[in-house]
């Protein structure tokens, strides 16, 4: 009998897919970079050794530095709860317990500013604004101590308000997805070793999540880092004052120095890549 | 001895009704049924991790119906074994008795007992990463049994496992049972594992209602 030659069955080619799904991701890689080395042609060594040289640029990173840590370690401490929460039970209104949790998300930024300057200056409790209320309390301890600030608006607590309302909810997506990727089994089965709940989350469940606290982290830094609107509207841009690096480049670009501006965008690039790096690579050391 | 009285439990749309069974003091039951009628819904409800809508639920004569699972004495072997991924595996088998209060050593020397028993020794230092399906199940037993639990419930422990290790599991747990005095509860849908196993079996149909089989 003659042997009939194989005839493979016809599926047609993973080229073009292959072609499309690497095409679209290097095509946003090289805006990325486009982006960047539009930067780097408009600035020169020299203008960003004037922008470090500057004591306006040092303290500004300096603040940027202490509010944007800050900002991250509270929407830490907030969104592994929240996170939690929405992950684990369900409750009556959760979907609208979910959606506020994202407004922040979609407000524009310059929203958000005016509206914690309207909560912490219009909103009465008692005849008198928060900030009122805030400003006696903190009035005491500035008195005490000249570094704690006498008040919020237009003061350092108002740029981490600003940035942590809005990182924050960042955040909380990234520890929900977090959690939600987590089977609640092993938990379940520590309860019936004798764990209480809480038991249950500090030994099983937030070691495993320990990589998307890390993430949800970096996050909240990063966004952070880059909250200008909020910032601008709630603590205002004093220099030497409330000026964060993202305040600096408006600030310079206001006063046409378009270099300037460039030169400590570059800085924060360079800030924010040395930053997160080294927590994610101290993370990945963590959690191998 | 487990309990049962006029149990109904719900899971999502789907309602487990009126059920009755008693499981005597070390006894071995075997609970059989289709895919999805409700046997780790009524397991769940025994360890405490779903609540009853109604009925009750006794080990010992004691109602534990309202209780946590951590107030139950109950060991839990689910069908993965969920294996606690971010600790070794000695700290897994002490892990029991060490949220019970009991001495870091005392938990230790326990861990170590339970591993010479389960024939795991040789793993105590490793992490979860690469285990077999079979030693995964052997942790989920020792780990279950750490605390000397009155009863033992296990979720198709052997579904997962190839003819050779599903042999190898079935005569732990039968050498087990004489060492150990619990009472058991163990889903499966094999009728040989059943019948090699249980010293009575329990059927639900797939309307949600339980009988014994015969």
């Amino acid at each position: 009998m003659a042997v009939e030659a194989y005839k493979p069955s016809k599926v047609p080619s993973d080229v073009p897919f292959l072609t499309a799904i690497w095409g679209i991701s290097g095509m946003y890689v090289l805006l990325i970079i486009a982006v960047l080395a539009a930067d780097a042609s408009y600035t020169s060594i020299h203008d960003l050794w004037v922008a470090v040289k500057d004591p306006n640029v040092r303290a500004s990173i300096w603040l940027t530095l202490h509010t944007c840590t800050i900002t991250a370690i509270l929407s830490v401490f907030v969104s592994v709860p929240a996170g939690y929460v929405l992950a684990r039970y369900n409750f009556p209104c959760k979907r609208l317990f979910d959606a506020i949790m994202d407004i922040p998300i979609v407000l524009p930024p310059l929203v958000i500013g005016l509206s914690l300057l309207i909560l912490f200056n219009q909103v009465m409790i008692g005849g008198q604004s928060i900030e009122k209320w805030l400003g006696e309390w903190l009035g005491g301890l500035h008195a005490w101590n000249e570094s704690i600030p006498s008040g919020v608006t237009y003061k350092v607590p108002a740029i981490i308000l600003a940035q942590f309302t809005v990182s924050c909810a960042f955040a909380v997506r990234t520890m929900r997805n977090t959690f939600d990727g987590i089977h609640p089994r092993q938990e379940e089965v520590a309860m019936t070793l004798g764990c209480a709940r809480s038991g249950a989350f500090w030994l099983i469940a937030l070691p495993q999540a320990a990589r998307g606290v890390i993430a949800a982290g970096t996050l909240a830094w990063a966004r952070a880092l880059g909250e200008f609107g909020p910032v601008l509207v709630f603590a205002g841009a004093t220099r030497g004052s409330t000026e964060v690096l993202a305040t600096t480049v408006f600030l310079e670009i206001t006063i046409g120095n378009i270099e300037g501006a460039v030169a400590v965008s570059f800085l924060m690039i360079a800030v924010a890549i040395m930053v997160l790096t080294a927590v994610r690579f101290l993370g990945m050391r963590q959690t191998i | 001895m487990i309990e049962i009285k006029d149990l109904c439990v719900r899971a999502g749309n789907f309602l487990l009704k009126e059920v009755n069974m008693c499981v005597p003091k070390s006894g071995y039951a075997v609970l059989m049924g289709k895919t999805g009628c409700g046997k780790t819904t009524l397991i769940e409800c025994v360890c405490g991790l779903k609540r009853a809508q109604s009925g009750r639920v006794c080990f010992d004569g004691h109602d534990v119906t309202m209780l946590r699972p951590a107030e139950r004495g109950v060991g839990y072997v689910p069908q993965d074994g969920a294996i606690f991924s971010t600790m070794k595996i000695s700290e897994q088998l002490a892990f029991g008795p060490r949220v019970r209060g009991w001495k870091k050593t005392d938990a230790l020397s326990r861990a170590e007992e339970i591993a010479e028993e389960l024939g795991i020794v040789d793993l105590m230092n490793r992490y979860p990463e690469g285990l077999s399906g079979g030693e995964r199940q052997r942790i989920a037993l020792g780990r279950a049994l750490s605390c000397r639990p009155q009863v033992l419930c296990l979720d198709e422990p052997l579904s997962a496992l190839d003819d050779e290790t599903r042999e190898e599991i079935c005569e732990l747990i039968e050498r087990l049972r004489r060492n150990h005095p619990f009472t058991a509860l163990h889903i499966t849908h094999s009728r040989a594992e059943a019948e090699r196993l249980g010293d009575m079996v329990f059927v639900i149909s797939p309307d949600g209602c339980l009988r014994e089989d015969a």
